[in-house]
């Protein structure tokens, strides 16, 4: 047996499980990624039961990491560590929330529009071109100057409102793609029901690209309430990332050079965003395996064992008497 | 291996008595493009040997077919020749020769950057599997013709440049006042005869043709073969026509190469690779193109090649 | 015994450029019928019309004029019940068994699916050793194996069989066969052909084979129908359109194809000449 049909064989041996080929092939990227945000997760859920009170306000001021205080003290002596144990978890929340409700009003509108098509199509489609042009930041201003009181419920909502309709048009292309496969008329030939066309045969197929969107709204939505509440629009209920900037910004850390009140929550929304990222390069090559490229120094090493391969070649070359054809040879004789 | 086309084969070579030839071949004496131990890996998950230690000789003014299934390497054999391969594509070993008519070799594994473009459409040009879509469809007609030339021929005046992608466009049997059309005002058939004039733009001495007409109807195919054929027998050019349909090979080619699992496995004069194929893999694709107006396939109307099941290479699975 | 009779089909198309609409006629008065026990060719290059017509019977498009009949009644794609037992009743084969395959979904899922839905009462058991059976008649050995896998597993050949398998689940009596080998590697196609033949035979299907193959269709069918842009232009007993053709159309379609023994001919003339 040759090589080539040797790797075409152990290419088509059967895989174990359906499930097998939906996830993406650990890579160093989605290893490092997905360590990453089962760590930043773990401390968002459970260091929070014992920590104490980030609220409560003491009288040693600001004051730099120590024993008692790990991540040191905010400038009304609030323990920095419980701060960024609870706005882990109420980024945490809130990314998850946005991303949930994200990905639930694309799908709806993105994936039902295209399977009916038609008006309602139109309707949707055209629903989601205003949203498109609706801005995130100027409509939680709007919101912000009635509300005085913003729970981190409503900042979600806000967010994954102004953030499905990107993703949606992006689904109703796709939908419409798949809607027109051979696979999903031979459904139709065999008498499918039109909601069992819907979500057997066609939605498994979209799971990659939900996965990837839901990614990003997630990145879009800690990132987008990080701004919000820099900028003091914030949830007024929880401690997030964002709203510890903020009041870092407030008591004049970056100033004072208290480094530690600063620096963990920016770190944590940089780290959270990279994992995300390097989560989602991973899904988008299931999505398009066109991504998978190969890296720099091994085009670099291919290129060299070119060069040698081209070497011996043309010194084993000998110019004369030329080897002609087995068949050829027959011919003429 | 008992199919009909053997029994058939063997016949009509028996009937005729084929006169040997005496003189040696072009491809011996006059080999415009040599290609010697040529082998392609692509370097995926699992490297896979793509093309393994061909040897081809192309003599100038031939017609070479190269035949064979999807993933038999033809293409990647090819576009290796060109050059044209890009990582994770590697060229593990090999040498390609290229005679210009002018009288001096080139090694085309050698060349780089600038000598390595202008070899390129000059000495050797390619006509891509579905090029006639390749078309830029904002750009007119002239326009795209006339890139080759001011890539190519800077110096050529304006003036010139238009006279000539005029006379390329009637070359190939189109209207010289298309030159102001844009490709989608084109059929499918004229677009693929604006990609051949593009080709043979700099009088190259190959030609290479991958899958040139699949994408066209029977008879815009013909008349597009019956165009090569022409051009090639005015301006001596050699043909390296890629294509799996074994039956239109046999028309238009001098020589075939049957190529299977990267390698060549058989190498003939068409009409003794017709009449007298070497390798049962050959005769099996010859006998899976149905005779027109033969009995060859007739097995699947009567259904008698189910009796003999188990000979017949079609009976069983694959 | 099953007839399906086609009477008068026009299907057409709205062209929409800018805000002109113009009437495009993708197949203009066409009659024909299919019955039981024999296999009808369609002819044609793209563009002629042959996948409206096999579209418009299959009830994916719908006719601007004229009967689509099955044993005499009109089919009915409006109500459920109508509906399905049309389904029943006509399959169809796919072209490319790459796209016509969901790449999610193992084999057996493929054949059960169309096979619970118009056997309801079939227990699971049951419709997986039809499955089984289903994959033998097709060549696909050991069936077990085979059941298991998904498309992305199996070669263009198999795959092509998987959905010959799926058409034939819900045990129909018409088969539509959209040019069911063009996208098949060379060396299987007559495998695949002889494949549908047998089974053609074996259920007495009646089977409308659309092809540019002039070839295959002369020795796949009984009949052959030559159409040329949306409309029949010749039509009869497969050697006789084959060898003698009428209509100045067929003639040419016939000597664009490749002939091999054309060529061996010329070129023992020239040597003889030499």
């Amino acid at each position: 047996m040759t090589t080539a049909t040797r790797t075409a064989h152990a290419q088509r041996k059967p895989r174990k499980s359906r499930a097998d080929s939906m996830l993406p092939p650990m890579t160093p990227k989605l290893a490092v990624g997905l360590t990453i945000v089962v760590i930043i997760a773990a401390f968002a859920i459970f260091v929070p039961f014992f920590v104490e009170d980030p609220n409560k306000v003491s009288d040693v001021g600001m004051t730099a990491p120590s024993a008692q205080h790990w991540l040191g003290t905010t400038q009304t002596g609030q323990d920095v560590f419980a701060q960024l144990a609870y706005a882990c978890r109420g980024s945490l929340f809130i990314g998850l929330t946005v991303g949930v409700l994200a990905v639930a009003l694309s799908s709806f509108f993105g994936i039902l529009g295209a399977y009916v098509g038609g008006a309602t199509d139109e309707a949707f489609s055209l629903l989601s071109n205003v949203m498109l042009v609706i801005p995130g930041l100027p409509l939680m201003i709007v919101i912000a100057s009635y509300m005085p009181n913003k729970s981190s419920v409503l900042v979600a909502g806000v967010l994954a409102l102004t953030s499905w309709a990107g993703p949606s048009r992006v689904l109703r292309g796709f939908t419409m793609s798949v809607r027109s496969r051979d696979y999903v008329l031979a459904a139709r030939v065999a008498g499918e029901k039109p909601w069992r066309i819907l979500f057997v045969e066609i939605f498994p197929n979209l799971i990659p690209l939900l996965a990837s969107q839901a990614m990003s709204a997630i990145i879009a939505a800690i990132l987008g309430e990080a701004g919000l509440s820099y900028l003091g629009l914030g949830a007024t209920d929880s401690y997030t990332w964002g709203t510890m900037l903020y009041y870092a910004q407030n008591g004049m850390a970056l100033i004072l050079g208290a480094w530690w009140w600063f620096i963990p929550p920016g770190l944590c929304i940089a780290l959270f965003g990279a994992a995300l990222a390097l989560i989602n390069f991973s899904v988008d090559e299931i999505v398009n395996p066109k991504l998978k490229a190969a890296t720099r120094s091994q085009i670099k090493k291919w290129k060299l064992e070119e060069k040698a391969g081209k070497a011996k070649s043309d010194a084993e070359y000998t110019p004369s008497p030329v080897p002609v054809p087995v068949a050829a040879k027959e011919a003429v004789a | 291996m008992t199919t009909a086309t053997n029994s058939n084969a063997a016949s009509s070579a028996a009937s005729v008595n084929i006169p040997t030839n005496v003189l040696p071949p072009v491809y011996e004496t006059d080999p415009v493009l040599e290609v010697d131990d040529f082998c392609v890996e692509y370097r995926a998950e699992k490297t896979v040997q793509a093309v393994k230690h061909v040897n081809l000789k192309l003599g100038r003014g031939e017609v070479l077919g190269l035949a064979g299934e999807s993933g038999c390497g033809k293409s990647t054999l090819a576009y290796g020749i060109n050059r044209l391969l890009k990582p994770p594509a590697v060229i593990t070993s090999g040498r390609v020769s290229f005679n210009s008519r002018e009288g001096y070799p080139i090694d085309v594994r050698a060349l780089e950057g600038d000598d390595l473009r202008m070899f390129r459409w000059e000495k050797i040009s390619m006509v891509f599997q579905g090029a006639m879509n390749s078309l830029n469809p904002v750009k007119k007609i002239k326009d795209q013709l006339g890139d080759v030339f001011t890539t190519h021929r800077p110096d050529m005046s304006r003036k010139e440049r238009l006279d000539k992608c005029g006379e390329l466009l009637e070359r190939v049997g189109v209207d010289r006042n298309r030159l102001n059309a844009y490709p989608h005002e084109l059929s499918g058939g004229m677009r693929q005869r604006v990609m051949i004039a593009m080709a043979m733009a700099l009088d190259p001495q190959v030609m290479i043709m991958d899958e040139p007409t699949t994408a066209l109807d029977v008879v815009v195919q013909r008349e597009i073969l019956r165009e090569i054929t022409r051009l090639k027998d005015e301006f001596g050019f050699a043909v390296i026509f890629i294509t799996h349909d074994l039956p239109l090979l046999l028309e238009i080619s001098d020589r075939i190469a049957v190529m299977r699992k990267g390698e060549i496995i058989e190498m003939n004069d068409a009409m003794s690779l017709y009449t007298n194929p070497q390798q049962e893999y050959t005769a099996k694709l010859l006998s899976s193109f149905p005779s027109l107006t033969g009995d060859r396939g007739d097995f699947i109307r009567t259904g008698s090649e189910d009796l003999a099941e188990g000979t017949s290479p079609f009976a069983t699975k694959e | 015994m099953t007839t399906l009779e086609l009477r008068d089909v026009t299907k057409q198309f709205d062209l929409r450029s800018g805000l002109k609409t113009t009437k495009f006629t993708a197949v203009s008065h066409a009659s024909f019928t299919l019955e039981s026990g024999k296999t009808v060719a369609l002819v044609g290059q793209s563009g002629s019309g042959k996948s409206t017509i096999a579209k418009m019977i299959l009830g994916l498009e719908v006719p601007t004029e004229g009967q689509i009949l099955i044993d005499g009644k009109p089919v009915d794609h409006h109500g459920r019940k109508a509906d399905h037992i049309f389904r029943k009743t006509v399959q169809m084969v796919f072209q490319d068994p790459y796209a016509s395959l969901n790449p999610f979904h193992t084999v057996e899922h493929h054949i059960a699916r169309p096979m619970k839905l118009h056997h309801p009462g079939m227990s699971n058991a049951e419709v997986h050793k039809r499955v089984i059976e289903l994959l033998d008649r097709v060549r696909l050995t050991p069936g077990e194996d085979f059941a298991k896998r998904l498309p992305g597993e199996l070669s263009g050949g198999q795959r092509q069989r998987v959905a010959i398998a799926r058409a034939l689940a819900p045990e129909p009596s018409i088969l539509i066969a959209d040019e069911p080998v063009s996208a098949l590697d060379v060396s299987i196609r007559l495998g695949v052909l002889n494949l549908l033949a047998r089974l053609q035979r074996e259920e007495n299907l009646g089977v409308l084979y659309i092809t540019h193959d002039m070839a295959t269709a002369r020795h796949f069918s009984d009949e052959i129908m030559v159409m040329r842009t949306g409309e029949i232009v010749e039509r009869g007993p497969a050697d006789d359109v084959i060898l003698h053709p009428k209509s100045e159309y067929t003639k040419t379609l016939i000597g664009a194809a490749p002939d091999p023994e054309r060529r061996l001919k010329e070129l023992m003339a020239q040597r003889t000449a030499a």
